[in-house]
């Protein structure tokens, strides 16, 4: 049976699909939307795929996260260790890191699951922040994608926070750390802190018994299903609209979409996508090790190891925080804004707020409050390109601070000196860029100015020369005797 | 970093180059349909296009492969058990079977399914539609002759039965009563033991490193009971007005929870040789809050925005350490009320 | 249409050549951490045997610009041999255990008197180390070299031990690290003689999931992410994708 060719439409009156087609469309009317959506257009650009990356991401998180519920035990009652792991045997621990324990070095598949469910979310957070470059380069959030983008943020916002959920329930040192931190940053909110804090650990770190089910419960359910929903409205959002397209000859409009269909063109590619993202996530769980949770031990509010990090897409915070110099706004013996507050609390609402605000920002700052159906060039937008690029090189230089210092310290830049300079730096660099990204962005766009003027005036002179040519030849015609 | 993704990455640009040169070609046996609107006259939808039998094998190897691969999962999987399992190769396993699937659905997009060009409109805005949707809004109320005033009444019940739901968050936690925050178990006569609960001897305090004390007897796990101990030299002292006999011996102890974000103190800059080197300090790992061990754990350097609390120590008859006294101030990160005494 | 092709590949190799100076230079940078080294001033002929007459020799030659000709210390940097000024504590009464420790890890010697000692390679033979030892624990009484038996030592409460009080320096994986105006070396092959307690190194049977990258955590983890991951997930973009040009 060949789809390709054969009598008139469909394949014949035999067609297997015909009955199962019809059985569906009868109790679910769902015909009319699968003919649309079938053919639904979809640009060609290889940077639309972007987005999809995350969702795929997302997919297996939620495939290995399923295996790891399956064995992991939320409970911090204390229990005692008695496993393969030698340095650990004997130790006393909580029940819900044991549990990690086991499934990483006691199941068969159990750390490959683990790692690849890791190594998923790392990958995740990255990917929607590339897709989120791509949007922001390219206007794509412009009038009438606001909402998208809006979703979207939620979406980056939903991602950190889950993240940093599912390496907490682990109950490691290197984690419980990083929740000692997160209690600290949240006792800095100006007033509130302390009930919120007391509210959310159930009691002072390290929180009351209940304190783990919380954050699985958060963990496995709630934000999962948020991701899922806003996933679902985000993609409604970008059908309803269709996607934006860069200028590609003279079909592409702002009212005339041109693209490839979803089905039989983009689905293969869509799917194939997913298997190649899947296919590298699972690699890196079994080649590359993530977070070997046994060598870090339990966790206990009294010990510290040197070089504790959060994960990636929590770094700029660390960085943030020791960026800043000593003091607690004091007033009276109320200490209303305690020092983790401009770095942990401070510093994210900033970035996140000018990146929710910047398409209503953009429309004051331009004037251009029209629709936008296609998509800019970096280059064709120089105050937004360069905008873009300080405020992540802003983010990026204090993200370096935070994670660097092994690095720099062998360059024999010593930790004093490295705060001093990246005090000045985090200010100078991204202003520099401004300047330097505008720049270029200008003289590329004058440079395709002058490239199209070329062109033009070539395409001019060939058209000139072409009608010389044709008159010519036809006074020749008409002087030639022999025609005649 | 491994070989093999370094083999992949290449498999696929190579890949990707072929089936760029081949596709061109197959969009121009596939009938590319260029500017025309789905459906076209001809009676199809989808246009037709040359069959491809080499890229129909190309797609049978890929998903031989990957079933290889599939049952190599299998395989490890069953053979080995989980203490010596070669995670490397289970790994390889399930990514390759994966990958090679996407390469299979690759193939069929380039070369085994047309791929057209098509146009359509972009949505428009739909000024009826809006407008009917207001009217009939409008209509509706028609019959209401005090709109606000129901309205308001209906925001105000809402937002009541909003905090009413919202009331049950205050059990999640001692919200109204944050004494909780404040409590230390340290009070005057409470014996400093160690983590194994032996008691703490002055005599054992060594020059040389720092010590974890808790109270005897009270949950080591709360912010207000680890201790970082340290003996200095009594006569380079120099303790905060009030805290002259809080370290007998030039034996300190403070709390041990940074007093910037809640980390463990754990580190104890002692210098080899105070010529060429910092003095000594409490560091703490997590953002380099530095404390000055002779001054009152003043803070030195880090963003910590206050010294850590020191808790006075005392020698009883035994020679044990003890506490004399609370802590100097509240234990652990700072929040609205932090600047009281400890309870 | 050949312009923008060829600027699409101009931004290819752009990025290509981009990736593969800032990986390079990583490595450059790791590599680098293996730090030149002064020579060592050994006599012409040495004994077959450790002596106190070669340590003192050695001694001489090697350590007594910043330790003083008699091992008293020398409290202000002065100009000595090998236009090293130095400058040290006194050695007197260390006994043996301190110049073993600090020579079998390559600790001394130290060619800055500013630089922290840090491991290194050992440029002393065993039987100059056992010489220097000698010489040095003649110069008062001290502390023996440690012999623990380490075998008969319980893996756990080591590794309790080790995250209680010393993890805050040397990291939980004994990776090193950091402290505001020091640093802090990895304890990765050091002998049971100088700790009792063999931290999980490179080599630990329990190292498992692959790639070890170096066990200090999310930085390297966040670096495959980035600089692996998501090159990788760009090609397969590439690779399924009709229009590549913008």
């Amino acid at each position: 049976m060949s789809l390709l060719g054969g009598h008139g439409r469909n394949g014949g009156r035999s067609d297997p699909l015909r009955d199962p087609i019809r059985f569906i469309d009868e109790r679910t009317s769902a015909a009319p939307l699968a003919r649309k959506g079938l053919r639904y257009i979809f640009p060609d650009h290889w940077s639309f795929l972007l987005g999809e990356v995350a969702l795929y991401a997302f997919i297996v998180l939620v495939v290995t996260g399923i295996y790891l519920a399956l064995f992991y035990d939320d409970s911090t009652a204390k229990v005692v260790y008695h496993g393969s792991y030698a340095p650990l045997d004997g130790q006393t621990m909580s029940a819900a890191y044991r549990s990690v324990v086991n499934i990483s070095l006691s199941y068969q598949a159990g750390l490959l699951m683990r790692q690849t469910h890791h190594w998923a979310a790392d990958v995740f957070v990255a990917s929607i922040v590339v897709h989120l470059m791509r949007v922001f380069f390219t206007g794509a959030f412009r009038r009438p994608r606001e909402l998208t983008w809006l979703v979207g943020l939620g979406l980056l916002t939903i991602a950190l926070l889950e993240g940093y959920l599912g390496y907490s329930l682990v109950d490691d040192l290197l984690s419980g750390m990083g929740l000692a931190i997160g209690y600290g940053v949240g006792l800095s909110i100006p007033i509130i802190g302390g009930p919120a804090m007391l509210a959310i650990f159930g009691a002072p770190f390290p929180g009351n018994s209940l304190f783990f089910s919380r954050m699985y419960i958060m963990h496995v359910l709630l934000l999962p299903m948020a991701i899922a929903t806003m996933i679902g409205i985000h993609l409604a959002l970008i059908a309803a609209r269709h996607h934006t397209q860069f200028k590609e000859g003279k079909r592409t409009t702002e009212r005339r979409i041109v693209g490839a269909p979803m089905f039989p063109a983009q689905v293969p590619r869509s799917v194939g996508l997913m298997f190649f993202t899947a296919g590298i996530l699972f690699l890196l769980g079994g080649l590359v090790q993530i977070n070997p949770i046994w060598q870090w031990g339990p966790f206990e509010p009294w010990i510290g190891t040197n070089g504790a990090q959060p994960d990636w897409y929590l770094g700029w915070l660390i960085g943030a925080l020791r960026l800043m110099p000593s003091f607690d706004v004091v007033v009276g013996h109320f200490t209303l804004i305690p020092n983790p507050f401009w770095g942990g609390v401070a510093f994210p609402g900033v970035v996140f707020t000018l990146l929710g605000a910047w398409p209503w920002l953009e429309r004051r700052f331009t004037g251009d409050a029209r629709v936008h159906n296609i998509a800019d060039r970096p280059r064709d937008a120089p105050n937004r390109t360069a905008f873009g690029v300080a405020l992540l090189s802003w983010v990026f230089m204090i993200f370096l601070f935070g994670a660097a210092d092994r690095i720099l310290v062998l360059w024999s830049l010593g930790y004093n000196t490295q705060l001093n300079m990246f005090r000045v730096a985090i200010w100078v660099v991204p202003a520099a860029l401004f300047f330097i990204v505008r720049r270029w962005c200008r003289s590329l766009r004058a440079a395709d100015k002058v490239e199209e003027d070329r062109e033009q005036a070539e395409k001019e002179a060939a058209a000139h020369a072409a009608k010389v040519h044709a008159t010519v030849e036809r006074a020749r015609r008409l002087s030639d005797p022999q025609l005649k | 970093m491994s070989a093999l993704q370094w083999l992949l990455a290449l498999i696929v640009v190579a890949f990707e180059r072929l089936t760029r040169r081949r596709s061109r070609q197959g969009e121009n046996g596939g009938g590319k349909q260029g500017g025309g609107s789905d459906g076209g006259e001809s009676g199809r939808i989808v246009p037709a296009g040359t069959p491809q039998r080499s890229a129909e094998n190309f797609v049978l190897a890929f998903l031989a492969v990957a079933t290889m691969f599939a049952a190599g999962f299998i395989a490890v999987y069953t053979v080995f058990g989980a203490h010596l399992m070669p995670n490397e190769l289970l790994g390889i396993c399930m990514g390759g079977a994966l990958l090679c699937i996407g390469g299979a659905l690759t193939v069929v997009a380039k070369r085994l399914v047309v791929t057209e060009e098509i146009e359509d409109d972009y949505p428009e805005p739909h000024p009826k539609e809006q407008e009917e949707v207001l009217q009939i809004v409008h209509e509706s109320g028609s019959r209401i002759t005090r709109k606000r005033l129901l309205l308001g009444a209906g925001g105000v019940t809402g937002t009541a039965l909003g905090l009413a739901a919202l009331t049950t968050v205050a059990s999640l936690g001692p919200i109204w009563d944050t004494g909780p925050l404040d409590y230390t178990p340290w009070r005057r006569g409470r014996r400093l033991v160690d983590e194994a609960g032996h008691p703490l001897l002055a005599a054992d305090i060594s020059h040389e490193t720092f010590y974890t004390a808790f109270p005897e007897g009270a949950d080591p796990e709360q912010i207000g009971s680890p201790l970082v101990v340290v003996r200095l030299d009594p006569w380079l002292l120099r303790l905060p007005p009030g805290r002259a006999n809080w370290a007998p011996d030039g034996i300190v102890a403070y709390s041990k929870i940074c007093t910037h974000a809640g980390c463990a103190v754990a580190l104890y800059r002692k210098p080899l040789e105070p010529l060429l080197e910092p003095s000594p300090a409490l560091v703490c790992p997590c953002h380099y809050s530095t404390f000055d061990p002779y001054n009152g754990a003043k803070v030195i350097f880090g963003p910590a925005g206050r010294p850590l609390p020191q808790l006075p120590l005392m020698i009883d008859a035994a020679g044990g350490l003890r506490a004399a006294g609370n802590y100097s101030g509240r234990v652990g990160p700072a929040w609205w009320n932090v600047r009281e005494s400890p309870t | 249409m050949s312009a923008r092709r060829s600027r699409f590949r101009f931004v290819a190799k752009f990025l290509l050549a981009w990736w593969t100076v800032a990986t390079f230079s990583f490595v450059v940078v790791g590599l680098a951490q293996a730090q030149p080294q002064s020579g060592i001033v050994r006599p012409t002929t040495e004994p077959s045997t450790p002596t106190l007459e070669l340590g003192s020799e050695l001694f001489a030659g090697n350590c007594a610009s910043c330790h003083g000709i008699a091992g008293q210390g020398i409290s202000k940097p002065r100009p000595g041999a090998g236009d090293i000024a130095g400058a040290g504590p006194s050695l007197r009464g260390v006994g043996a255990a301190a110049p073993d420790f600090y020579l079998r890890t390559g600790f001394m010697p130290l060619s800055n008197i500013t630089d922290q000692p840090y491991h290194s390679r050992v440029l002393l033979s065993n039987k100059e180390i056992k010489s220097l030892v000698k010489y040095v624990a003649s110069l008062g009484s001290g502390p023996a070299i440690p012999n623990p038996h380490w075998k008969a030592g319980n893996t756990s409460q080591g590794q309790q031990q080790f995250a209680l009080h010393c993890a805050g320096c040397h990291q939980i994986e004994a990776r090193g690290g950091f402290v505001t105006g020091a640093r802090v070396p990895p304890l990765q092959g050091v002998s049971a003689v100088q700790i009792k307690y063999i931290m999980a190194s490179a080599d630990h049977p329990w190292n498992r999931g692959g790639w070890g990258i170096g066990n200090i955590g999310p930085i390297p983890e966040g670096l495959v992410a980035w600089w692996i991951a998501i090159p990788l997930l760009l090609l397969a973009c590439l690779a399924v994708s009709r229009r590549r040009r913008a």
